[in-house]
């Protein structure tokens, strides 16, 4: 262990740590969900994330009694707090896919040991996203009006607006995320199914393992469909983050209607989806002591792919005055100066002191090779990809077109509590994943534990 | 002496990958053909071992998608333009620009999930029960060991004959598998 | 952690007042109107479920008529038009008689006679008043009534009867809007009192001294209209007229103005100089020189004698017989009652109408003499501060509840005619009088058709009375002109205050006038104009002013006047005069009403008798807390959006085409999209910013029409406010005295609509005669459309803004207009309740709509005739013709929204040299 604490450029980490074998590896990550002892940090974190989602629930109800009014939104700003979660916790889902599907078609077998529950984070961040949109429509009752259902009005969705867009990107996105992850699991329920003492556990494992066997034949199936799923899933989270970005660049809104959002946006969803990983996983190898399956390497490998999605986020803002200037448009021009020096001029300086300056930090090998460190600066980046969302969505809204309705936007103490509560629930989805089931991928582990690449010294 | 179950098949243990490959090699060149190899993870080449040919799921996939595209486009196309044209902001009915997102979508999904269950259905999961399962040591395949089974229902399966080939590629242990515990 | 939101405090207070009322209707033996005004059972023939019913008949405020026009729906008046054959209405109305709609249905009217505070019956007063009367009738010494300002022909021979039967009994005046100067001006010039009238069609220059006769005259709506119809121009059209503005506190006349001179009111007088009186000069006979209220008799006698000079009087000013039946100086007859009731010398004070308590001033203390009368009975809609201080309080009929009659500004008198039975136990003025007459039961009816028979005796009364009330006006019942009075000497004007001293001016609130509008929730959210101030009134003072005396907006000032002070919020206002603050009656009640209970600050209790209008040299300092003021727009500057198109006269005559050149405009062709066909009708509107008064009618006309809810004060801190159309305004130039322009703002019905492409579920859709239209029971609330609308003319229902509970409210609701509940988008519709009523007609006579045939809301009630809208597709409609002109524009053009409703750029006419 005291290795790892060395700058890397003295020394490449393994990706798996020395003296690893199939049963160990079995033994290690199975052990953490089937002994009946579970460590009071898991109780004292789960607890509090169980409080934060009764006060979710508590605000949520309010919310559907009382109407949007208790929010801060009002003409112009008829979109907060609501919306800017959302756009940062779907982008926070996509590092998962990423991992899972995009690094998978590459070959990266460092991937494997933290896919699992960077799949799991998308499908909770996804979860958290979905309330939002619901939650904010003026009738949330009737958010089925915007699914296409045969009804007696011949009423149907309106195809052109982005928001429906959102339902179908959204839906398919969780969809295909949660049979991915559920498909990747089946071999390591198997696993517990055999493993478990408890005749109910093994019950259950075996129900959800759908009685799998690791049949050549089977396995055979199994890997092409993977690659497949994943070859699918990849085109899927650039688009699911494009049609987020779509939301805004279809209105005419100075500040929204800019054709750099999509990759603008993808690329930032990354970027904060990295950050959440690395927020997740450090913490997480030291409670759980799985230093040996998730190396300093891939702590750094997620670094420095956090610093370049940085860089492509801190290009775009370049790009956003760059165009705002070249434009030669009034409202333009007006809106990017309003968000420099407007009334809301200290946040976008926060922004980027969190978003662009501190990780710049991650050039240095030194910063690399501390686990605090990158914890410090992922962190900064959550912030920072949040205030970006609310840069972008208010600072747009409070002063377009007319002088005449321009106004402020403060959020309520219900938009808190609901931010809060969210990730909150977050928290204890992911709690109970990880207390539940693998959070790395056994199989997949045993697969690359005697590849070359991986000992390396 | 009680009535025993049928045989299903007699089943060879071992604790590396390249021991199992050799003795599907050797199994193949005896001319078994009923046979079966049980990995904790999916083992490179074993496949190629056993002749298996591309996994037909793929087309799963594909028609799957080319289903979700139509389905897609045609809902779009039918509610805007025959079902009930509006005037959205002075767009054209047909605005297919527009429509193509959903379109994109749903090719994901369709595809997506028809291959999903297509693995599924091919692999005959979800099957509570195997034969496989009578036998108490195969619940290290999901761990460490690999297995190699050869089917009684193979032509050439002869007890004797059979049981010998198996121990002559040197398992850590060879097992008789019946249809009932 | 409970939200703190008095805004739903309120709401629910108001639905248990309205439980409670509805109780106390029960107790009162009386059913609820509905059943008692439309028996369904019987259905009077007239009436037909779902068809209109027109009334004429007129509202009168501060004595005055209004002609109106009345729609009801199944016996239930909902909206008021004005009268078009009414000389003081022109078919136009002022906001107060649009909003008179919510105070009739207001719960919180004053609802059975009560003796000290306890519910008692009318029989009750009146075997209690009885013997008090037996004594005055032998001698009358002791008996007061105290009415407002009086043209009702009828009341007026009532009091006469009265004054005769008690010997002793003396009548006096009091309305804190009063016209005393202009009063003692005609005194001090002719010896005599005489009215004014002003025809400013004729007029080419205008000089006006701190007179805002666009909004406080009683002929404003006329004014307004003449006024208005010679700013409209076409290259080589009619000549504009010329506006001089001299006032302390901006109004929408200043805000015309083309020179405007911000100054004290107390410096006005020496306004008339060098530029303005050569203008005056080179239009002899075709100028006016008008003096506001607010200004002393010596400058309205001052300008008497300039009208004679210029030879004006007899071309655009004419003198008359005081229209008022008993014309005094008001605050001298308050005086007199006031020091009899000092000396014991009142036993028993009738007050009709009026809220002395309230609204006297100050410093005659009225209240605390009042406890000398031995019997005070109050007569008046509200229980008001003066009803409780009251032995009997009598609740007022309210003018579309009962018979009356009243006289408009040059004398032509109305039947006021009722179209619903009083909702409450109240009592007409009149029926008040006859009872002091010993006739308790005799109904308003036959009290003011008996006076009229008496008027008019001869076989042909009955068809005389149906045409005069069918009409709304009686027949040549002006008042006589006369011909120019002899002048007197005019008394030299006395010296100007030292300009070191700070004056303090009242002035009538623009929304609520004196006070007596407070609990009209219309009004009160009802942005006054330039300050766009609601539920509020505030210490208004110029940007000098404020840094002088170092305070900002929303610091509590203390104001002293002769020892008496207040507390009041500042409101910083460019073009205000400096070394002034101005202030609105009419806030600060701690009665009459929820809605104007605790709202604002009282402003009498610092006026003092002397000096209504202006107190010189008041001593103001900054107390150091903080109010907060709500207004409804925040930004007034242009930021370049080339919103408003301008130039002057002059310019426009060199380049018509100015609007144009401002921005980009795509062409007509110049789109991707292929059209959809106009079936018939197009429809379009067309806002003349140059006529424009800024007077916000409209935007209280649509409230009205379209059951428009109301939000409070602090919803509309949260910029929620409701209404679907409102008056933008900007300034431009030197803070000390900018150039404002207003811009009525609504749903500009884009061809190319941003809000309609963004709707998730088909919500809002472009009908096929380009009606951008909003389908409320499809709407899920996104909120996407107020987003990606330019204009921002969207509305949402944040909260349950409609009052369904309320069931005097749910009388008041136009039943052609969804009643929208929360979480639902709305806006301007165009009023397509209108058209498809148009429709309906058109279809049965088996014909197109024809032009004119369609009025919208905004555009009926306007004074101005800004606002036109019609058939587009047709060429020779008047919207058609208004588009082709060059002054036409759109706003914001260059984002190529193509919005159906367009501007004609606003015009001035400053003095060149």
């Amino acid at each position: 262990m005291m290795r790892e604490e060395l700058p890397e450029a003295t020394y490449t980490p393994p990706l798996v740590g020395p003296g690893q074998t199939y049963s160990t590896i079995t033994e290690k990550i199975s052990s953490i969900v089937l002994s009946p002892h579970t460590p009071l940090e898991w109780f004292a974190v789960a607890g509090l994330a169980f409080t934060g989602v009764m006060m979710l629930f508590y605000s949520l109800a309010y919310l559907l009694v009382r109407g949007i009014g208790i929010w801060g939104v009002n003409i112009p700003i008829a979109w907060g707090f609501a919306i800017v979660n959302f756009v940062w916790w779907i982008g926070i889902g996509h590092a998962g896919t990423l991992i899972s599907a995009i690094l998978l078609l590459m070959h990266q077998a460092w991937r494997q040991s933290i896919n699992r529950f960077a799949e799991a984070m998308t499908l909770f961040a996804v979860t958290c996203a979905g309330l939002y949109p619901l939650a904010h429509l003026g009738r949330p009752w009737f958010f089925y009006w915007l699914i296409p259902y045969p009804n007696t009005m011949d009423l149907w969705p309106q195809w052109r607006s982005p928001l429906v867009w959102d339902v179908f990107a959204i839906s398919t996105y969780l969809t295909i995320s949660f049979v991915f992850w559920y498909i990747g699991l089946i071999p390591d329920l198997a696993t517990f199914r055999d493993r478990a003492q408890n005749r109910f556990v093994r019950l259950i494992y075996g129900i959800l393992a759908m009685g799998w066997r690791g049949s050549a034949r089977h396995w055979h199936h199994y890997e092409t469909v993977f690659v497949l799923l994943a070859g699918l899933a990849t085109p899927l989270v650039v688009s699911v983050h494009t049609v987020v970005s779509l939301d805004f660049t279809i209105s005419i809104l100075p500040g929204w209607h800019a054709t750099i959002f999509p990759p603008y946006f993808v690329a930032g969803a990354i970027y904060s989806g990295f950050a959440m990983v690395l927020t997740l996983a450090i913490p997480l190898r030291k409670l759980y002591h799985l230093e040996d399956l998730i190396t300093m390497r891939h702590i750094q490998n997620m670094a420095k792919l956090m610093l370049a999605t940085g860089m492509i986020v801190a290009y775009s803002y370049v790009i956003e005055a760059f165009t705002a200037w070249y434009s030669g448009s009034n409202y333009e021009q007006f809106t990017f100066m309003n968000r420099l020096l407007g009334p809301y001029g200290w946040l976008y300086a926060l922004l980027i002191l969190t978003n662009l300056i501190v990780p710049q930090a991650l050039w240095s090998a030194r910063v690399r090779g501390k686990t605090l460190a990158i914890l410090a600066v992922a962190l900064s980046v959550n912030v920072g990809m949040w205030l970006e969302r609310f840069i972008i969505v208010i600072t747009s809204l409070h002063r377009d077109f007319l002088p005449s309705s321009w106004g402020m936007y403060y959020p309520t103490i219900w938009d808190i509590s609901t931010f809060l509560g969210t990730i909150a629930l977050f928290v204890m989805l992911f709690f109970i994943f990880i207390r539940l089931l693998p959070m790395i991928s056994v199989f997949e582990m045993k697969q690359i534990i005697d590849k070359p690449e991986v000992r390396v010294e | 002496m009680k009535t025993r179950s049928l045989l299903y098949g007699f089943l060879a243990e071992f604790d590396n990958p390249d021991a199992l490959k050799e003795c599907i090699r050797q199994a193949r060149k005896a001319g078994f053909r009923r046979i079966d190899a049980y990995t904790p993870f999916p083992v490179e080449g074993v496949a190629e071992e056993l002749g298996l040919q591309h996994s037909k799921v793929r087309y799963f996939v594909l028609f799957g998608g080319i289903a979700g595209a139509l389905t897609g486009w045609f809902m779009q196309y039918y509610s805007a333009v025959f079902d009930y044209p509006l005037n959205i902001g002075g767009r054209p009915l047909n605005s297919w620009p527009s429509f193509v997102i959903i379109v994109f979508e749903l090719t994901i999904l369709f595809g997506g999930l028809s291959g999903v269950f297509g693995m599924l259905a091919l692999n005959g999961l979800p099957k509570p029960h195997h034969p496989l399962f009578n036998e108490p040591s195969f619940d290290r395949v999901t761990q460490d060991r690999f297995f190699f089974c050869i089917e009684a229902r193979d032509p050439q399966f002869d007890r004797e004959g059979t049981w010998n080939f198996l121990q002559g590629l040197k398992p850590e242990g060879v097992y008789a598998v019946h249809d009932l515990p | 952690m409970l939200p703190k939101d008095d805004e739903l405090n309120r709401r629910d207070f108001l639905s248990l007042m309205a439980a409670s009322m509805a109780l106390a209707g029960i107790t009162g033996c009386k059913a609820t109107p509905p059943e008692k005004i439309v028996p369904y059972v019987r259905p009077p023939e007239e009436v037909l479920p779902g068809v209109p019913l027109y009334f004429a008949t007129a509202m009168p405020l501060s004595g005055y008529a209004m002609g109106l026009i009345v729609e009801s729906r199944e016996g239930r008046p909902i909206k008021a038009e004005g009268n078009p054959d009414h000389p003081a209405s022109l078919g136009a109305t002022d906001v107060f008689a649009q909003a008179s709609l919510l105070t009739l249905y207001d719960p919180e009217r004053a609802q059975t006679v009560t003796q000290t505070g306890q519910i008692n019956t009318w029989d009750g007063f009146i075997t209690d008043l009885r013997p008090k009367l037996e004594r005055f009738r032998v001698n009358g010494e002791g008996l007061r009534i105290l009415t407002e300002s009086v043209t009702s022909p009828t009341f007026a021979d009532l009091m006469k009867q009265v004054l005769a039967a008690y010997p002793g009994a003396r009548w006096h005046q009091y309305e804190p809007v009063n016209r005393d100067n202009a009063r003692a001006g005609a005194r001090m010039t002719f010896g005599r009192y005489v009215d004014v009238q002003y025809r400013f069609e004729k007029a080419d220059v205008i000089a006006s001294l701190d007179s805002d006769f666009l909004t406080t005259e009683p002929g404003k709506l006329r004014y307004a209209r003449e006024f208005a119809r010679r700013r409209k121009t076409s290259p080589g059209g009619t000549t504009m007229n010329r506006l001089f503005v001299a006032e302390s506190m901006p109004t929408i006349t200043g805000a015309m103005a083309d020179h405007r001179f911000p100054m004290r009111s107390s410096d006005v007088r020496s306004f008339l100089s060098g530029s303005i009186l050569e203008a005056l000069e080179r239009s002899r006979g075709r100028g006016i020189v008008i003096a506001g209220e607010s200004q002393p008799p010596e400058v309205h006698s001052l300008v008497h004698e300039m009208n004679q000079r210029l030879g004006n009087v007899g071309q655009t000013v004419f003198y008359s017989e005081p229209v008022e039946v008993n014309p005094v100086e008001q605050i001298q007859s308050l005086r007199e009652l006031i020091e009899d009731m000092k000396g014991g010398r009142v036993e028993t004070l009738i007050s009709i109408g009026g809220n002395p308590v309230y609204n006297t001033p100050a410093d005659l203390e009225f209240s605390t003499h009042a406890d000398k009368v031995q019997l005070r009975v109050h007569h008046s809609l509200y229980y008001d501060e003066t009803a409780a201080l009251s032995h009997w309080h009598i609740p007022e009929t309210y003018y579309l509840e009962g018979w009356g009659d009243a006289r408009a500004y040059d004398g032509t008198a109305s039947i006021i005619q009722p179209l619903i039975n009083p909702l409450y136990q109240s009592k007409c003025s009149c029926e008040l009088l006859s009872a002091l007459l010993g006739d308790p039961t005799r109904s308003s009816y036959e009290i003011v058709q008996g006076y009229w028979k008496k008027q008019h005796a001869g076989a042909d009364f009955d068809d005389f009375w149906t045409e005069s009330v069918r009409k709304g006006v009686i027949p040549n019942s002006q008042v006589a002109t006369l011909t120019t009075p002899a002048l007197r000497a005019t008394p030299p004007l006395q010296g100007r205050e030292s300009v070191s001293s700070i004056e303090l001016n009242f002035r009538p609130d623009p929304s609520i006038w004196d006070g007596r509008w407070a609990n009209n929730a219309w009004l009160q959210e009802l942005p006054k104009p330039l300050t766009k101030l609601v539920w509020d009134n505030a210490a208004i003072l110029s940007p000098a002013t404020a840094t002088n005396l170092g305070v900002h907006n929303e610091d509590v000032i203390e104001i002293r006047n002769n020892g008496r002070s207040i507390e009041c919020p500042a409101l910083v206002l460019a073009g205000h005069a400096d070394q002034a603050i101005t202030i609105h009656l009419g806030y600060g009640h701690t009665r009459s009403g929820n809605i104007a209970k605790q709202k604002g600050f009282d402003a009498y209790s610092i006026r003092g008798a002397d000096s209504p209008w202006t107190a010189a040299g008041v001593e103001v300092r900054k107390t150091g807390r903080r109010y907060p003021l709500v207004t409804t727009q925040q930004h007034f500057e242009l930021e370049q959006r080339h919103q408003v198109q301008r130039a002057t006269a002059a310019e426009f005559a060199k380049n018509p085409n100015f609007a144009h050149e401002a921005v980009h405009k795509p062409a007509p062709g110049e789109t991707m999209y292929p059209p959809y066909a106009n079936i018939d009708y197009a429809w379009g509107m067309t806002v003349d910013l140059s006529t424009c008064i800024g007077c916000n009618a409209c935007v209280i006309a649509c409230q009205a029409e379209n059951n428009i809810p109301v939000v409070g004060k602090d919803q509309c801190a949260n910029s929620r406010e409701m209404h679907w159309l409102r008056i933008d305004t900007y300034m431009e130039g030197d803070a000390r005295n900018p150039e404002v322009f207003f811009e009525p703002m609504l749903c500009q019905h884009c061809e190319l609509a941003p809000c309609e492409l963004v709707c998730p579920v088909e919500a809002t859709s472009h009908s096929s005669e380009g009606i951008n239209e909003m389908t409320y029971n499809r709407c899920v609330g996104t909120r996407y459309c107020s987003n990606n609308c330019p204009y921002k003319v969207r509305r949402f229902n944040f909260y349950e803004y409609a009052k369904w509970d309320v069931p005097q409210f749910r009388m008041l609701y136009n039943p052609d207009v969804t009643v929208r509940s929360r979480g639902v988008m709305e806006k301007c519709t165009y009023c397509v309740q209108r058209i498809n009523r148009a429709r309906i007609t058109a279809k049965d006579e088996d014909r197109l709509i024809r032009e004119g045939e369609v009025v919208t809301a905004c555009q009926q009630v306007c004074p101005a005739e800004a606002i036109v809208f019609g058939n587009i597709a047709d060429p020779n409609s008047a919207v058609s013709k208004l588009k082709a002109e060059p002054r036409n524009y759109a706003v914001l053009a260059d984002l190529n929204t193509r919005p159906r409703t367009t501007y004609l750029a606003k015009l001035t006419n400053p003095n060149s040299e």
